[in-house]
């Protein structure tokens, strides 16, 4: 008689087995995941935090920088309800879709490598010097400048196509950007400050 | 003269014979556009406006997936008759979504080179594109996509139930219902990016580093027992050990993917440990192999697709395993994600884990297509699989390499001196080492597609001027399939 652990019916039960096993618990911290992530519940903000003025700040307790909703911020100077944000920042979203922006930028640190990260670019210091280029008095305005017209702003020899973004569609993915900011993502991405050059 | 001759094969392999023909057109696909967009991060202005990076990358990487896809769903077709015992049930359904399938490729092609974007609206997502990373066919293609799988499903399903099943066609059945039932995962909007993400990577993890390593398990177990004579014992059992090491740290390996993405922070420790696994049923593979060719002498029918096996499980374990290691814990990934540390894990894992297997069965495919000729020592004009192999595998671990390091000047430079910024980015991607490093990456993609080109080439010649007959394995090690 062989070994428990050289018999192939051991090892046919043991697939089975922890196979489901494991199916089963990732099951439950779906279910808990999505509870914990859900638009509103702590970790993704709602949509009307585009109302408002997202701050990154570090947080000792946790030993990384987190989202921090300070004073109120209207986006485009008009303050929204959670309906009309949310319908904003998925006209965003689908915009982000149909342009292909995961094929060169990376969001939440996903996609590709060809142009920088969108997780936290609304918070980035680059939009200040921004508004300069593009003649805009305000960081939201400056990118959807941007958006529409990226050849009118380069700022460096890999620069971005024109994507028929339209003024409304810029707008909108400004929306979706502000919004994702807010999103607590672990510290991620490494030792991102907004504040660094006041520093 | 060993012409190849369809009317030697069974009806599941004619079929898969069709796959492993697209399947290698689109390969050469793949590198095409993988050397434009590599081209293009040397020379920005390079097709800047009319083809930009984001669709030659898109092209570059759809492509090697429907590729790869066509190559497993060739290599079932092809072992499904021998492993059953039946012929192929429902095999005209199945050529008929070859055939659906080949041409809806070709037009979400067309429509990603001609159309490119769309108005940020359900339009768009439906017949453009969804802009979701490797999965960015429109939903009209998804559905199509579902309704093959279902009908390759039930051609596998019917075929077994109808004839035998044994280990290996069990594990494969099951495995497939996964890998249909996972895509339906990818196949919802929700504005929600946190959400979007987590679904998405049940497509992509749990295919690539779940289904698709089961699958090849089954393929390369079929394999080993066809060109090594492997006992049948011995692969089912390793198959199952394999299962049980893969879904065991790979089901939950998926948290690695968790960590940055809005998810809570259980996730940084569960998917650091369980991913930290996976590579432990790569090492086993690897160590199996080796002991399994020393047993065997080394003798097989087939040299190319043994030697292509081989590669398999070194690629396996070296580019999965071990480059995929390298970064999955969540105190270095949180520097490496999203720089070209991944892309390094990217080509090496790919080649190493999924190209080493199609290959091989489209060798035991032309072998048995050219009248179960001589692929042994002494071939005439063996040196051209023996360089198409040694280039591919040179211009991989080149590439690989030239990507690791631009990876680590993106984390030094990028992330851990300019605090991840827009301007730290670009700072990191004008560095020295980083252009050069891309410079060197074109050289060896170059050396690889010379070994594309040679492969391409054997693939077409091989065998044709053979007529020794097959080498025949030691009668004691031929084992049917249990009844």
């Amino acid at each position: 008689m062989e070994p428990l652990w050289q018999r192939e019916s051991f090892w046919r039960k043991a697939a089975v087995f922890v196979t489901a096993g494991m199916a089963v618990v990732l099951l439950l911290l779906t279910f808990d995941s999505m509870a914990k992530s859900a638009v509103g519940k702590g970790r993704v903000p709602s949509f009307a935090v585009i109302n408002q003025e997202i701050d990154y700040r570090f947080d000792a307790g946790r030993n990384m920088r987190v989202p921090v909703v300070a004073g109120e911020q209207p986006l485009f100077g008009k303050r929204l309800s959670e309906a009309e944000a949310e319908a904003m920042v998925s006209h965003g979203k689908k915009t982000v879709q149909a342009k292909n922006c995961m094929d060169c930028h990376t969001l939440l640190g996903n996609g590709a490598y060809y142009a920088p990260d969108l997780t936290k670019a609304w918070l980035d210091p680059q939009w200040e010097g921004m508004q300069t280029l593009t003649a805009t008095d305000s960081r939201e305005a400056a990118l959807a400048a941007f958006l529409e017209h990226p050849s009118h702003y380069p700022t460096q020899e890999r620069s971005m196509p024109e994507l028929k973004i339209t003024a409304e569609e810029a707008r909108a993915v400004v929306a979706f950007l502000k919004w994702m900011s807010a999103i607590d993502t672990n510290g991620f991405p490494a030792n991102f400050d907004p504040h660094a050059e006041e520093k | 003269m060993a012409a190849f001759d369809t009317s030697r094969l069974n009806g599941g392999q004619k079929l898969a014979i069709k796959y492993f023909t697209v399947a290698i057109v689109l390969f050469g696909a793949q590198l095409l556009f993988g050397m434009v967009a590599g081209l293009q991060y040397l020379q920005p202005d390079l097709l800047h406006q009319a083809v930009p990076f984001s669709i030659t990358r898109i092209v570059h990487i759809n492509a090697m997936v429907v590729w790869l896809l066509y190559g497993f769903l060739g290599a079932v077709y092809w072992l499904l008759e021998e492993e059953s015992g039946w012929p192929v049930v429902g095999l005209a359904l199945g050529n008929l979504a070859f055939f659906v399938l080949t041409v809806a490729v070709g037009v979400v092609v067309v429509v990603y080179l001609l159309i490119q974007i769309g108005p940020g609206n359900d339009f768009t997502r439906w017949l453009i594109t969804e802009g979701r990373e490797y999965i960015e066919a429109p939903r009209w293609a998804d559905i199509g996509i579902v309704v093959c799988s279902l009908i390759f499903f039930y051609n596998v399903a019917a075929t077994f139930l109808k004839g035998r099943f044994s280990g290996i066609s069990g594990v494969l059945t099951l495995d497939l219902i996964a890998l249909a039932g996972l895509y339906l995962a990818g196949m919802f909007y929700t504005v929600n990016i946190s959400h979007d993400q987590y679904w998405w990577w049940w497509v992509i993890h749990l295919w690539v580093e779940a289904t698709w390593e089961v699958l090849v398990g089954c393929i390369l177990a079929w394999g080993l027992m066809h060109v090594l004579g492997t006992r049948r014992q011995i692969v089912t059992t390793w198959l199952y050990v394999e299962v049980v090491l893969m879904l065991g740290s790979g089901i939950l390996g998926l948290g690695h993917h968790y960590f940055w993405i809005g998810m809570p922070e259980y996730w940084l420790k569960i998917g650091g440990f369980f991913s930290a696994l996976e590579p432990i049923p790569l090492v086993a593979m690897v160590v199996h192999s080796v002991y399994d060719s020393g047993e065997h002498h080394l003798r097989n029918t087939n040299h190319p697709a043994f030697a292509w096996f081989i590669a398999h499980t070194m690629g396996n374990f070296f580019g999965a395993g071990v480059w995929g290691f390298m970064q999955t814990l969540p105190q270095i990934n949180l520097y490496t994600h999203g720089t070209q540390w991944t892309a390094s894990h990217g080509h090496v894992a790919f080649w190493g884990a999924y190209v080493t297997i199609v290959v091989p069965m489209v060798y035991i495919a032309l072998q048995k297509g050219r009248g179960n000729v001589w692929m042994g020592s002494g071939l005439a004009g063996a040196w051209r699989w023996k360089w198409a192999l040694g280039l591919q595998a040179l211009g991989t671990v080149g590439m690989a390499m030239c990507l690791l390091i631009a990876g680590y000047v993106q984390s030094f430079t990028e992330r851990a001196m300019g605090g991840s910024t827009w301007e730290a980015y670009f700072h990191a991607q004008t560095q020295p080492w980083f252009t050069q490093a891309m410079h060197w990456r074109m050289a060896f993609g170059t050396i690889f597609c010379l070994g594309f080109l040679l492969l391409a080439w054997d693939l077409v010649v091989i065998g044709v001027g053979e007529r020794r007959p097959a080498e025949a394995l030691p009668a004691r090690r031929a084992e049917a399939v249990p009844a």
